[in-house]
């Protein structure tokens, strides 16, 4: 009876842990939307997000332009700290991503400038489709990746 | 007027009614009255109450939070706005939050002071192991009701807070990435999230504690109230029961010799969190939880910000062992405590070392709450301007310096004047402590914490900045 009513139950608790990390590309813009030299903050939609999931289906990444075109074109980083996972946040004027929780500090390649992050910021696979630029989707945790 | 006769022998004949078809004599009654140490009379008696007081607020966290469950909704869309609507609109809404909101500090704070209170009168020494294991337990179990609880806010504090205990579980060896991914319940924060700490925040873990403060009653009873420790006077297992038993003989009855102190102890306990919520009503939420808002400044509520300040403080490197060491440490010597010190001394002048295991953690977390409180390693994200006062009588170029200062967000870690971050050094008074070429190297290289500036700042505004930190004298 134990088995009966605890075998299905455990596998419907379980199921995260058996369904397949998302491995899509996601446009997250035109490539003219990012000017050379800047980072900006972009936003990608979970591809099959829940009904009642509202803000939380979005999910943001840094967007650094560096280069006007080829394989250095772009850097695309998680927000999450490499510390905790708090957001970090860009200053445009100091060119660092500054982290409010604890107070990690990277340069605007990703590297780290300062405080307890133990590694640079992570970076998303991209790629250019056209004239948009598409990002891979990836799981939490983001800290054993890369 | 004897009408008035019959009406006042109504409730006598209730009680005799309820009596004979209940027979709570033999059963209930019996248990309320069993015999304690008659030292309880006495003013020490004041210190047995913190268990009762701790069972009233649990009790009225279940009230209130049956009450909130009426009208919360669950859901990542909807939850932020339903509790913004308890807390504005819905009539004593405000007052029903605040009443579980400050009845879940109350619930740390009194189980703590519970364990402090049976660990210094050594009542956890035989034969009363497994009270103290049972109630370890159930603070573990508050500990998790209140972290849960503080995710269903749905706030900007509620959602990072998810996202770093996901992350902290990842470091877990062997099953992070599993931890992660259950905690999530997915492969982001998102639909499926919320619902689970629902699920866990109002069924799961109040089973538990159900079961548990079952268990640890009971064992309260079977076992006996333990009687107030004296010193020279050490537990010595083969004598203690028969010891006890005497006491015993000489007893007074719980209910309600001792009882009375209890209730006032718990009424107390409950007045004091309904006058807090009656005053300063619910806490003001975050804003609503949004991945996509990195402007977010997450704060745990304030008896976890200790913790929060810790991971800020230790040096990177012993992360891994501090993140999922600490807590592994401090939970299994909890579990260990009965285990290894069974018998010997109960009164606490004769226990050192007792002493020094509350007051040390208790004074290093109280010092790490008041950091986690100022978090001056912070910077300072939102805007903010340097004071006139620093700012007069510049001249152009040490103008234009005092400008790179602030939009170069150098403001964000150091202050001049009072005005700035508290992460790196003071500036007020830079210009006496280094020279033109110390702080021009020392911009420009970075080093000690601090990042360098040179591919950020063009020479000609390393020179303006420069020239104008030589002027703070």
């Amino acid at each position: 009876m134990g088995g009966i009513v605890g075998l299905p139950i455990l596998g419907y608790l379980l199921a995260p842990l058996f369904s397949a990390p998302p491995d899509e590309l996601v446009p997250v813009g035109a490539i003219s939307d990012f000017p050379l030299g800047e980072t900006k903050l972009v936003s990608i939609r979970d591809p099959s997000p829940l009904a009642w999931a509202g803000q939380t289906a979005d999910t943001a990444l840094w967007v650094r332009r560096r280069d006007a075109s080829g394989p250095t074109m772009f850097q695309v980083f998680n927000v999450n700290c490499t510390h905790l996972g708090c957001p970090v946040n860009w200053q445009a004027g100091a060119e660092l991503f500054l982290c409010p929780c604890h107070g990690g500090v990277f340069y605007s390649d990703g590297t780290v400038a300062g405080g307890p992050p133990p590694r640079p910021l992570f970076e998303r696979e991209w790629e250019v489709s056209g004239d948009r630029l598409l990002v891979r989707q990836q799981p939490l945790p983001t800290v054993k990746q890369g | 007027m004897s009408w008035l006769r019959v009406v006042a022998k109504i409730p006598r004949e209730i009680a005799a009614w309820l009596d004979e078809r209940f027979e709570l004599e033999d059963s209930v009654m019996a248990v309320l009255r069993h015999p304690v140490p008659r030292e309880l009379e006495r003013p020490v008696g004041w210190w047995y109450v913190l268990g009762s007081a701790t069972l009233a607020i649990f009790v009225m966290q279940v009230v209130t939070g049956v009450g909130l469950a009426m009208t919360y909704v669950p859901a990542p869309n909807s939850a932020y706005d339903s509790l913004q609507f308890i807390s504005h609109e819905a009539t004593l809404g405000a007052v029903v939050r605040g009443m579980h909101y400050f009845g879940a500090g109350a619930m740390v704070v009194l189980v703590l002071a519970h364990m402090t209170q049976v660990y210094l009168f050594g009542a956890f020494k035989f034969p009363r192991e497994a009270n103290w294991l049972t109630g370890s337990l159930l603070l573990l179990a508050t500990l998790a009701m209140a972290f849960t609880g503080q995710l269903l806010r749905w706030d900007q504090d509620a959602f990072w807070a998810v996202v770093v205990a996901a992350e902290q579980a990842a470091r877990a060896p062997l099953i992070g990435e599993w931890l992660t991914r259950l905690i999530v319940a997915g492969n982001n924060v998102g639909g499926a999230t919320l619902t689970r700490f629902y699920a866990t925040h109002v069924f799961l873990i109040p089973a538990a504690i159900f079961g548990l403060i079952g268990l640890h009653l009971y064992l309260v009873v079977k076992r006996g109230i333990s009687e107030p420790p004296v010193a020279g006077l050490p537990v010595d297992r083969p004598s203690y029961r028969a010891r006890y038993a005497e006491m015993l003989r000489r007893g007074i009855p719980f209910w309600p010799d001792s009882a009375w102190r209890d209730a006032v102890g718990a009424a107390l306990a409950v007045v004091a969190v309904a006058l807090l919520a009656a005053i300063l009503g619910a806490p003001d939420l975050n804003k609503p939880a949004d991945p996509t808002n990195v402007l977010a400044d997450p704060r745990p509520d304030w008896y976890f910000l200790g913790y929060f300040a810790i991971l800020a403080l230790i040096p990177p490197a012993t992360e891994a062992i501090v993140i999922v060491g600490l807590p592994l440490f401090a939970f299994t010597f909890l579990f260990l405590v009965p285990l290894l010190w069974p018998d010997g001394e109960r009164h606490w002048s004769r226990r050192p070392g007792a002493i020094a295991a509350v007051a040390l953690p208790l004074i290093a977390y109280a010092s790490l709450t008041v950091a986690g409180i100022e978090s001056p390693w912070v910077p300072k994200l939102e805007g903010g301007a340097l004071p006139a006062s620093v700012t007069q009588g510049l001249g152009d170029a040490e103008r234009r310096g005092a400008d790179l200062f602030v939009s170069k967000a150098c403001f964000a870690c150091h202050a001049i004047e009072g005005a700035g971050g508290r992460r790196g050094p003071d500036l007020s008074h830079a210009g006496s402590r280094m020279s033109r070429d110390q702080t021009t190297a020392r911009i420009a290289t970075g080093g000690g914490g601090m990042p360098a500036f040179a591919g950020s700042l063009a020479s000609s505004e390393l020179d303006d900045l420069v020239t104008f930190l030589l002027t703070r004298k």
